[in-house]
């Protein structure tokens, strides 16, 4: 009795500990169509599998078993049959034939881009995703970046890890449920590549090539996915959060952003204190320039250069905001005139030039970075 | 036709000898191995450097192992990481897998074709002594200002271009060095298979190894060239200003994909087929019966040889394909598995009604069996495209190649070496000592790989030095597996070393069911493999 009980426990524990790692073992099912017909598809081959592998591995085992010399087994003499070697052809090739017609149907229905209902661009960069809201005409209205928020400290095991330790983001990418979203897919430097398990899309960002990929989420939630090609130093910390809304609520943000955007285009005239300047820069550095100059402007030499008391960030001013608008052509220092907006280069530069003991005793203004760009920059 | 070429070139060969006064013996010290043009002397250099390439690939996967132990980051930078997986892939393609079976290739061709030595002697020697200089220049750059190689053994552009390293010249360099290497030995077993068989040992005569071989060459000839041709471009992108790869010059990154998978995938099957090969010895000579099917495996492997030409772009179904291109690799690629599966159900109908004893190379070639069977599996999966898109750059792809090259390729070679162990050196290993490796490999590796297609089916991208907290069981569980699996390669120094020095005399065929001519040789086998044209009866080889 007492050993039915510790039996009957035993398989209990294996059961709740295989129903927690349920979601662990096996691919997710997701929330859109085509990830369950995905999930669908890779469960059907996943158990045709099984089975012929149950059946060789069978008959192989059968025999180590009972062919073995130490059970007086005799070998045969056969060595040949034209008959078996056409049947093993012949049925695997039946059976691939079976599993090819619902793959193809759902690559096909993968396939089926057209008639969205609104379009973002998605624009990979070392190492953080740029979100850009198109409307009808592909013109843009507003875009912001989406990089990891996860601390240095939780990364480096000084602080307890969060939840969503590596998959937490600054901005998310806000769609709204129930609607066709297209997302055209790129890249500013390397190759990225775009992931949503739970959508069950997945797509390569490319510089200069615009991919599609679409997906409608009937669930209003959060999902998380990564990049997933190689794309230098931080490609394990460049994660993908997407917040689906209530439609409603999504035209409501939508809307306000389209305000902000405005609100935005009006500071770049302003003129700032040297205060304001330096805590934005010091906002703008973190965000965009600390992953390779580093916290303290010492950068990481070789690779990435030092700040501090360079020909740069003392030298002419026009030149630093220059060298940050162009970036340096054929090295990671990319061209932030495409990322970052006037007032924000201002900061920066201000930021640089003063920070770290650098003391070039100068004032950067937007509008000084506008005259630099004479237009031919990031249109906000 | 054919006959009187061999007979000449024979006996060319023996007045050589006789000038150097019959059967000399090596030279003595170091110039033995640096001049040496003697195939045994070079295919046991060969197999040496691959097994120290094998424990410097390992040392980089364990550093690797280590840090993903748990989440965060423990011991390395993300820049030293990446340049850990690089390398780790890199070396253990180029520098273990390759050069091991080139080893077995130089050992093994001129004794199951009856001939006296490879054809290209000098040749030989070269194509290996280029070997330690390229891999010298390698691992140097990863003391380089700026590191090594980092851009992952697929070396993308434009990472491997623009946003590389400056060590990348020296990568680029190296990897012409390996090609040619590679080339010339494949010129070198084409030019020994085809020319030096004993007379009356017609291609469908010869054994699966010699087979296997001669395809493989044929295809590292083919290949070996396209990749050189990827990385000069590369090398021009990076100093000369031109844009193959960089689109801001009009260049396409995707296009260097498509050439190196064009090389990619037929790389994959120049380190499987002569496993198959090798694989094809060992089963019949422990079933002690003959090997089911020769004409169907001949004519399996020549088929996967074509195939592995039109298959390339299942690695790249997630740039962004037209949807019949799409269709197309998919297809051609799930028919990869038919000739595959031929193979398998030949082996399994070789073991049936055999007469089997389970010594440890028939431990690791059954292991063989069955887990390539299971990467075989994983692979079909791989090829249903929108399947694909939710495995693709996962730890299941992870799981799935080292299931092919590990208890694949790397276990055919390790049987390989078990099973002419006694040919090469005159003595028997320990057989306890080996079945001990065996199960520590088996579940080492096991342990180490399985879990990773979970960790792959939940959706950890491969290649990241730090993961999400849901992955932290499967990684754990992994890193224990591969520093189980990398003890037992050392254990596997100490039982060959221990054979070497310890072993019982071998006779000249120490496994009663082997067959071919090698083991028609005394072990050890002679200096010189067969300086008289041998006599092929159907005991022997295929009839
Ligand atoms: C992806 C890595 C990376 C990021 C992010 C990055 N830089 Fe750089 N930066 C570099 C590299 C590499 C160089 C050296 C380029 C060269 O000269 O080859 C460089 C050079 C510079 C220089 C010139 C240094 C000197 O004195 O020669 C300045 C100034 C600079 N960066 C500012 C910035 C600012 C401002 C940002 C953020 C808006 C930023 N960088 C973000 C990689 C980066
Ligand atoms: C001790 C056994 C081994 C262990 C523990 C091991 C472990 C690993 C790990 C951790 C990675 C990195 C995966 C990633 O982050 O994407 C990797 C990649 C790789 N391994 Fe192994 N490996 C082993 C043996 C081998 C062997 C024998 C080969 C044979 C050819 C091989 C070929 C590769 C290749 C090609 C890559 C891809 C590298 C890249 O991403 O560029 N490995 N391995
Ligand atoms: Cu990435
Ligand atoms: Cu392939």
């Amino acid at each position: 009795m007492k050993q039915v009980g510790t039996f009957a426990s035993v398989l209990g524990a294996l059961l709740l500990v295989s129903r927690s790692y349920a979601d662990e073992l096996n691919m997710r099912v997701g929330v859109t169509d085509i990830s369950r017909q995905v999930y669908d598809l890779h469960m059907v081959i996943f158990w045709i599998c099984v089975v012929i592998g149950a059946i060789v591995f069978g008959v192989m085992f059968w025999s180590i078993v009972n062919h073995r010399r130490s059970a007086g087994h005799e070998a045969a003499q056969f060595h040949e049959s034209t008959r078996l070697e056409i049947a093993w052809t012949v049925v695997p090739t039946l059976i691939l034939i079976i599993m090819a017609i619902p793959a193809t149907q759902v690559l096909i229905a993968m396939y089926d881009t057209g008639g969205e209902d609104m379009n973002v661009e998605v624009r990979g960069y070392q190492w953080k995703w740029e979100y850009k809201y198109l409307d009808d005409n592909f013109n843009q209205t507003f875009s912001f970046f989406s990089a990891l928020t996860t601390p240095q400290d939780e990364i480096q095991n000084r602080a307890a890890k969060g939840e969503f330790y590596l998959l937490e983001v600054d901005n998310r990418l806000r769609i709204p449920a129930n609607r066709k979203v297209r997302f055209l897919v790129t890249s500013e430097d390397v190759i990225h590549a775009w992931w949503v398990p739970d959508f069950g899309i997945k797509r390569d960002a490319v510089p200069g090539m615009l991919n599609e990929l679409w997906t409608i989420v009937p669930e209003p939630g959060i999902y998380r996915g990564q990049c997933t090609e190689l794309c230098g130093k931080d490609h394990g910390f460049m994660p993908i959060v997407v917040e689906v809304m209530e439609e409603e609520a999504f035209d409501a943000w939508y809307d306000e952003q389209v305000k902000l955007a405005a609100i935005r285009r009006e500071a770049i005239s302003q003129v700032l204190t040297t205060d304001e300047l330096m805590h934005e820069g010091e906002q703008v550095y973190s965000r965009f320039c600390m992953s390779c100059h580093q916290v303290n402007g010492q950068g990481i030499p070789p690779a990435f250069p030092s700040l501090v008391d360079t020909a740069v960030t003392t030298g002419a001013r026009d030149d630093h905001i220059r060298l940050i608008l162009d970036g340096v052509a054929g090295s990671a220092m990319q061209a932030f005139g495409k990322q970052l907006d006037a007032r924000q280069v201002a900061a920066v530069v201000q930021y640089e030039r003063h920070a770290w003991g650098n003391n070039a005793g100068d004032v950067t203004q937007p509008a000084d970075v506008v005259n630099l760009m004479a237009g031919q920059y990031r249109d906000l | 036709m054919s006959e009187v070429i061999h007979t000449d070139h024979h006996a060319a060969d023996y007045s050589v000898d006789q000038h150097a006064g019959g059967q000399h013996g090596p030279e003595k010290g170091l110039a033995r191995w640096l001049f040496t043009t003697n195939h045994k002397d070079i295919g046991t250099m060969y197999l040496w450097f691959s097994f120290l390439m094998f424990l410097i690939g390992g040392v980089m996967a364990l550093i690797v192992r280590s840090e993903l132990f748990q989440p965060g980051l423990q011991f390395l930078k993300p820049e030293f990481f990446n340049q850990m997986t690089t390398n780790h892939g890199l070396i253990m393609v180029f520098g273990a897998i390759m050069p091991a079976f080139v080893g077995l290739a130089n050992w093994l061709v001129p004794m199951q074709v009856g001939a006296p030595d490879m054809a290209l002697p000098r040749m030989n020697n070269l194509s290996f002594w280029i070997l330690p200089f390229a891999f010298g220049i390698m691992i140097w750059t990863l003391f380089s200002d700026g590191g090594g190689p980092n851009f992952g053994w697929t070396f993308y552009a434009p990472l491997s271009t623009t946003y590389a390293p400056d060590s990348v010249t020296y990568f680029i360099f190296a990897v012409h060095m390996m090609g040619a290497s590679s080339i010339m030995g494949s010129i070198n077993i084409i030019a020994t298979i085809l020319n030096m068989r004993a007379p009356g040992m017609t291609l469908m005569k010869m054994p699966m190894f010699i087979w296997t071989w001669l395809i493989t060459a044929y295809l590292l000839l083919a290949v070996m060239p396209v990749l050189a041709g990827a990385v000069t471009m590369m090398l021009f992108d990076i100093h000369f200003d031109t844009s193959f790869f960089n689109a801001a010059g009009g260049g396409d990154p995707v296009m260097f994909q498509h050439i190196f998978w064009f090389f990619g995938h037929p790389e994959v099957y120049i380190m499987i087929l002569p496993a198959f090969g090798i694989v094809s010895h060992i089963i019949p000579a422990f079933a002690r019966k003959q090997l089911f099917g020769y004409d169907s495996m001949v004519y399996a492997v020549a088929s996967i040889a074509f195939l592995s030409f039109i298959v390339w772009a299942h690695h790249m179904f997630t740039v962004g394909m037209p949807l019949a291109g799409q269709l197309f690799f998919m297809y051609s690629t799930m028919l990869i598995a038919v000739p595959t599966g031929v193979k398998v159900f030949n082996w399994i109908s070789t073991m049936w009604k055999g007469s089997m004893t389970f010594e440890t190379p028939m431990l690791f070639a059954i292991a063989f069996v069955v887990l390539f069977t299971m990467g075989g599996f994983s692979g079909l999966m791989l090829a249903i495209t929108p399947a694909d898109y939710q495995y693709h750059d996962t730890y299941f792809v992870v799981a799935h190649f080292h299931y092919v090259l590990v208890p694949g390729a790397l276990f055919s070679i390790i049987a390989g070496v078990y099973f002419w162990f006694p040919k090469w050196t005159g003595k028997m290993y320990s057989e306890s000592l080996g079945k001990i490796h065996f199960w520590l490999s088996f579940i080492g590796v096991n342990v180490t790989f399985f879990p990773q297609h979970f960790s792959g089916l939940a959706g950890m991208p491969r290649r990241v030095p730090d993961y999400a907290l849901q992955f932290a069981d499967f990684n754990m569980v992994s890193s224990i597996g591969a520093f189980i699996f990398g003890f037992s390669q050392l254990f596997f120094l100490f039982v060959i070393l221990h054979g070497i020095k310890s072993g019982k005399p071998a006779v000249a065929r120490p496994w009663e069911g082997a067959r071919g001519l090698e083991w028609t040789l005394p072990s050890p086998a002679p200096y010189h493999s067969f300086t008289h044209p041998p006599v092929v009866t159907d005991a022997e080889v295929h009839g």
